[in-house]
């Protein structure tokens, strides 16, 4: 029998692998993983102001990773840094933040640690409707503009001549980005998030020769590490959040291996 | 000069500031159904950026863009890169063009001689192919303008003359209008209506008979086909003349 506390965390994890896959795939095509990055860093600055009111809202997540995201699209206005310097500069101030409001708190009793790779053991069944509600929103919507998100990843200004509304689609699939963060937080951690969506999108790129198969793989593949991980963690007594990463990195390797030898 | 009835796109006084400098200044023209507007000049004259305002891509600083009405466009970029990390077959490159079947790819891929490549990675395609491939992409949805920058770019002199012939071809079949950038006037001579020659501002502008003989194109493009020409040899031609600044005056006679 599988305890009631893997139970949960095979769920939530399963649920999160589903979405960060597929995003992941446009994180890969579009060369954005950086931006996860960000945007998982500043989730911990969600976590203190958690923490401050003492509230288990996600909406407190959501809405930090979201204000971040939106942020960021602001600063790339300006053309003299390149957006990898922002996001750089971005990525680990947010860091910063987060940690030292953290260590601000007094009424803060758990570990750290559980912010930054998982707190698997901490999943409740409220958790698990919060991310399934997650991951059915931004399957929807990843479902409404995936060929046009595919279609400016190619190229923006043909994508925008036929009529792609460009900006729109962008900032549709940073959000997601953003909601998936926060409630994967809890799952994985924010120091591997960005991990969970480009590593199973790597790892389906050998086998792929569409990019809906791509997607379609990545998914498979972040389930498979996700359940993998999970296990291992719970019978070694490891962390989950690293062995759900290196699971899909030994996905990754494999189909690098098979496909190309 | 071209006030008939119903151009496709209209550009009035276009004039775009970038940094404070000016990249263009006082372009007017417009594109008929039917018709092939070759836009010619040196690199930087702002050949791109006029394209990008035509398709509304870019805003003008002032001046007025006027498109007739809900007319689809075919744009064919200058260069795009796709990273080998996306798999992605030549047909499905082309159906990523909104409101396209599988038919409409094949039709398409057929018009440029391609078909045997639609399931190939697109990332295969040679350069000559790509131009091809793209050409494709532009004429998916039965465009009424076709916008090309540099449609020939890196392709050999027979690859250039095919595809300037199959662009011809395609305008004569379905009646678009085709505005398009161009490096060397001989070769899309035999199928333009009208050139620009385009120096941030519009320096001159005719058929391309007229274009070929007026110094002001010499003095700008050098003269192609003499294999060792030199700026040198054109003093005589009014070379200073043109390098009076921005000769407003002449604009507004143009105009």
């Amino acid at each position: 029998m599988i305890d009631d506390f893997i139970l949960n965390a095979l769920i939530a994890g399963v649920l999160i692998a589903l979405i960060a896959g597929p995003l992941g795939c446009f994180m890969v095509w579009r060369k954005m993983a950086y931006f996860g990055d960000t945007i998982s860093h500043s989730a911990l600055m969600g976590v203190a102001l958690g923490i401050a009111f003492d509230s288990q809202n996600p909406l407190i997540m959501i809405g930090t990773c979201s204000a971040i995201a939106m942020f960021l699209l602001f600063l790339q206005r300006d053309n003299r840094f390149s957006s990898d310097t922002i996001l750089g500069i971005l990525a680990h101030s947010a860091l910063s933040i987060g940690i030292i409001l953290i260590s601000m708190m007094d009424n803060f009793r758990t570990d750290m640690m559980y912010y930054l790779v998982g707190d698997i053991l901490g999943i409740t069944e409220e958790n698990i409707y919060t991310i399934g509600g997650v991951a059915v929103l931004c399957g929807v919507c990843l479902y409404f503009i995936w060929r046009d998100l595919l279609s400016l990843t190619v190229h923006q200004d043909l994508a925008h001549t036929e009529g792609v509304k460009v900006q729109r689609v962008k900032i549709m699939y940073m959000l997601l980005i953003a909601f998936l963060v926060a409630v994967a937080l809890k799952v994985i951690g924010v120091l591997l998030i960005t991990a969970l969506m480009i590593i199973p999108a790597a790892a389906a790129r050998s086998i792929s020769k569409k990019p809906l198969q791509m997607i379609a793989f990545s998914a498979i593949a972040g389930v498979v590490a996700v359940f993998s991980g999970i296990m291992a963690s719970s019978q070694w007594d490891v962390p989950t959040g690293p062995a759900i990463v290196l699971s899909a990195t030994v996905l990754f390797l494999l189909g690098r291996f098979t496909s190309r030898a | 000069m071209d006030s008939n009835a119903g151009p496709l796109i209209k550009l009035n006084n276009v004039s775009k500031i970038y940094h404070k400098s000016p990249v263009l200044e006082d372009v007017s023209f417009s594109v008929n159904r039917g018709e092939t507007v070759t836009l010619i000049g040196p690199n930087g004259a702002g050949k791109s950026t006029l394209m990008k305002i035509s398709l509304g891509i870019l805003d003008a600083t002032s001046g007025e863009i006027e498109r007739e009405n809900d007319i689809t466009i075919g744009y064919m970029p200058q260069k795009v890169m796709i990273d080998e990390v996306l798999p992605l077959s030549v047909k499905d490159f082309l159906y990523l063009r909104p409101r396209t079947s599988y038919d409409d790819v094949a039709k398409a891929l057929e018009t440029v001689s391609l078909s045997r490549m639609a399931d190939q990675p697109v990332q295969s395609a040679s350069g000559g192919e790509m131009q091809r491939i793209l050409l494709a992409r532009a004429i998916l949805g039965e465009a009424d303008l076709l916008v090309l920058d540099e449609p020939v770019q890196g392709i050999d002199i027979m690859g250039q003359q095919e595809i300037y012939g199959l662009i011809a071809k395609i305008r004569d079949k379905t009646g678009c209008g085709v505005l398009m950038i161009s490096h060397d006037l001989h070769l899309v001579m035999a199928s333009t209506d009208q050139v620009l020659c385009l120096n941030r501002h519009i320096c001159c502008r005719g058929t391309p008979e007229f274009v070929k003989d007026n110094p002001e194109y010499h003095a700008l493009m050098g003269r192609p086909m003499e294999g060792i020409a030199i700026y040198n040899h054109h003093h005589s031609e009014g070379h200073d003349h043109k390098y009076h600044g921005h000769d407003h005056s002449k604009d507004q006679q143009d105009d």
